[in-house]
């Protein structure tokens, strides 16, 4: 199935903070996804986080200065930057440019957020990735991220990718444009009213009889499994690009 | 749970979580709410468009905003309306009053209105030995009940039927309890009949100006606005000097965008433009109409570019319905006459960030607002804005009561998280730390609030970094 790459740009990947703490097997499955449609990846290895928590929370000066540590460690080459999160994609591509928007540094952060790409984006419009399941069947349940939804617009293409698994029935979340309550430090600050809105987004899971529940953002996985597992409910939270490199490994 | 009353946010968070009767009240009705709106709003192309020109149109009347208030106000007198300006709420409080002490008025008839929400001025004739009456049925509802409205559009939304019935049976003389709402609608149209009769005076607020031709729109559904507007001898109308538009022919798109937003309806039951009193040879209307044109903190606002967004709100409370948290925590628990995203960012420039800025931190950012604002205004930016203030961080801080919530300790985390992020000796070893030691961790602090919904996060052995280089992926 391996496409030839010669002729294929080399992309950049942007990890994110929360994969290399907590998600790192799944940003892996990304790069491996990525390299099978013929793309060399390129990991620059100072890179950390885009900036949202701050940002989010009232510190944009420190927000700025971890963003343009970013802008400048994907620099040296004019390649895609392919960011398996839809929530940190849409940091870099929307919100970098409001931070600089007084700087003369704008016009690098806007070519760089316009290099900015999400995952399955990239899989679906670019790569044209095509798929063949050969899992057994299963139900899953798919999450939309806010930012994924409302920044990276970015839903129909992680859809698209799951739908040619042919073996995966897919079942539509009750409420699958209300936010899960992670919100970054929102989580943290409004604890109560956080709690309330995981545990109605897990009820919305647990009603559609799927097994897994997918994202393609690290932040809401583990906000909703983390809810999951302390209720003790036996579902299973997923990135997409974990659970697609698994289905077509067999 | 007043505005002016103490306020405790994160208390009447945790008393509105508890109610869960309060919480699927508001469940249904922000469901019923949003998926009305969406059966108006049908077509994303349309409504793109639309809400294109509601913001472009708001837009333009904040940028002349002081020559419109003008040409308006010429209007209006020219059409024999009398024009009342009023900088503060004491303002306007004091002239309201001075007009209905002119005619020697002690009854009053209401329509719903925000904007007297806003300057409590119920309270303020009532202790002045007036009697309020609200007519619209979710402001009478919870006018007996002496609380405050909990949605901008709905006031009474945080009541089921059956709870409305031990109301009206509670309340209202003669009254039986019955959950029949035609038999409750009957009973208190009937009552405040009387009321609209024996009134000497009506107040409504005003949805849309009419720079053009000094014309005073009132957008309802219940018929009260027209009863309150025309049949007591004197009519008042209060209205915030945002609420203009420039000519008639920009009411079309507005009221659509207002109504669809609201109420998921393409037009209400009534739309009433109000151009002046009772005219010599007119047999109905009010003898004098008075206009009290109400700044309280506005002009201020409007200075700032990005605050200023915040003034093309037409008051549809389309954001309160999309809102997750609002749905959860109902608009009671925000202690402030206009709740949810939009109070978020309204309340705390009115009143000050100390200690209205702690509403700001009620959302998860999760851009629902601004998805589905009619005229564009970018809540959740402006969000961010009132929580950058709150620590002091912006230059250009200029709501009242900035850096209240400056403090060391999160200062330096966030400095301490900013050198993890940019230095990568730094990084490397706050990674391996909570790769060896991230089990450990103790359940305090942000850990604790984490913990009390969520099991405790794992930390990977590895992190990407390593991965990275293990597998062979070409790195620089």
């Amino acid at each position: 199935m391996k496409k030839v790459s010669a002729a294929k740009t080399p992309v950049y990947f942007f990890g994110t903070c929360l994969a290399d703490m907590m998600y790192a097997d799944s940003a892996m499955a990304a790069i491996r996804l990525i390299e099978r449609e013929g793309y060399e990846v390129v990991y620059p290895m100072e890179q950390s986080c885009c900036g949202q928590p701050a940002y989010n929370s009232g510190f944009p000066e420190e927000a700025k200065e971890v963003a343009w540590k970013q802008v400048q460690l994907f620099a040296k080459h004019d390649y895609p930057i392919v960011v398996p999160s839809g929530s940190c994609a849409g940091m870099m591509q929307v919100h970098y440019p409001k931070l600089f928007k007084d700087s003369p540094d704008l016009f690098t952060v806007k070519r760089f957020s316009e290099r900015v790409i999400e995952l399955t984006t990239f899989l679906h419009q670019h790569a044209h990735a095509v798929y063949q399941d050969k899992g057994t069947p299963i139900k899953a349940t798919w999450h939309s991220s806010c930012h994924a939804m409302r920044e990276a617009n970015c839903i129909a293409d992680s859809k698209a990718l799951l739908k040619q698994l042919s073996n995966v029935e897919l079942i539509e979340l009750e409420r699958e444009r209300e936010c899960c309550g992670f919100g970054g430090t929102f989580s943290i600050k409004q604890p109560e009213i956080s709690g309330a809105m995981v545990s109605d987004k897990v009820a919305d899971v647990v009603a559609t009889g799927a097994s897994v529940v997918l994202s393609g953002d690290c932040g809401c996985l583990m906000n909703i499994t983390g809810h999951m597992e302390k209720e003790n409910i036996n579902v299973k939270g997923q990135h997409i690009a974990e659970f697609i490199w698994e289905r077509i490994n067999g | 749970m007043a505005s002016n009353e103490k306020f405790n946010f994160a208390q009447n968070v945790a008393e509105a979580l508890a109610d869960s009767q309060l919480r699927a009240n508001f469940r249904f009705a922000t469901d019923t709410l949003i998926q009305r709106r969406s059966t108006v709003f049908a077509s994303p192309e349309e409504t793109d468009f639309l809400r294109d020109v509601g913001s472009s149109m708001k837009k333009d009347v904040l940028a002349n905003l002081p020559d419109l208030l003008e040409r308006f106000e010429a209007q209006c007198i020219k059409n024999g309306i009398i024009v009342h300006w009023a900088e503060t709420a004491k303002d306007a409080n004091e002239l309201i009053l001075s007009i209905l002490e002119d005619h020697s008025a002690k009854k009053v008839v209401k329509g719903k209105s925000m904007a007297s929400e806003e300057i409590h001025l119920n309270s303020y004739l009532e202790k002045h030995g007036k009697e309020v009456i609200e007519t619209d049925f979710g402001e009478f509802i919870i006018q007996l009940c002496h609380e405050p409205p909990s949605h901008i559009i709905v006031p009474a939304v945080h009541k089921n039927r059956k709870q409305i019935a031990e109301v009206l049976a509670e309340h209202v003389e003669g009254m039986e309890y019955t959950e029949d709402v035609d038999v409750m609608l009957a009973n208190v149209r009937s009552t405040l009949r009387e009321h609209f009769k024996t009134a000497d005076a009506g107040i409504s607020g005003v949805n849309f100006g009419i720079a053009e031709t000094g014309t005073l729109c009132l957008v309802e559904n219940e018929g009260n606005g027209r009863m309150c507007t025309t049949v007591p001898p004197l009519h008042i109308a209060l209205m915030g000097i945002e609420k203009l538009v420039e000519n008639v022919e920009d009411i079309p798109a507005i009221y659509r965008l207002l109504c669809g937003s609201a109420t998921g309806q393409r037009v209400t039951t009534y739309f009433n433009m109000i151009s002046g009193p009772r005219k010599k040879d007119e047999r109905d209307g009010p003898k004098e109409v008075h206009l009290v044109l109400l700044d309280n903190g506005r002009s201020q606002i409007m200075n700032d570019p990005q605050l200023g967004d915040v003034l093309k709100c037409i008051r549809c409370g389309t954001c309160l319905n999309h809102c997750p948290v609002f749905t959860r925590i109902g608009g009671h628990a925000y202690g402030s006459t206009y709740p949810g995203p939009i109070g978020e960012i309204l309340v705390p420039q009115l009143e000050g960030l100390n200690p209205k800025g702690a509403i700001a931190t009620a959302s998860s950012l999760c851009d629902a607002c601004a998805e589905a604002c009619p005229v564009r205004i970018p809540i959740p930016e402006i969000i961010r804005r009132m929580r950058d203030e709150s620590y002091g961080n912006s230059d250009g801080a200029s709501v009242a009561g900035h850096g209240y919530k400056k403090n060391c300790l999160e200062s330096m985390v966030w400095r301490g998280w900013r050198r993890s992020q940019t230095c990568p000796t730094m990084n490397k070893m706050m990674l391996k730390g909570l790769a060896l030691f991230g089990k450990w961790l103790p359940a305090v602090g942000p850990l604790k609030s984490w913990m009390s919904v969520r099991s405790k996060p794992k930390f990977g052995k590895n992190s990407l970094k390593d991965l990275v280089k293990k597998e062979g992926v070409r790195h620089e």
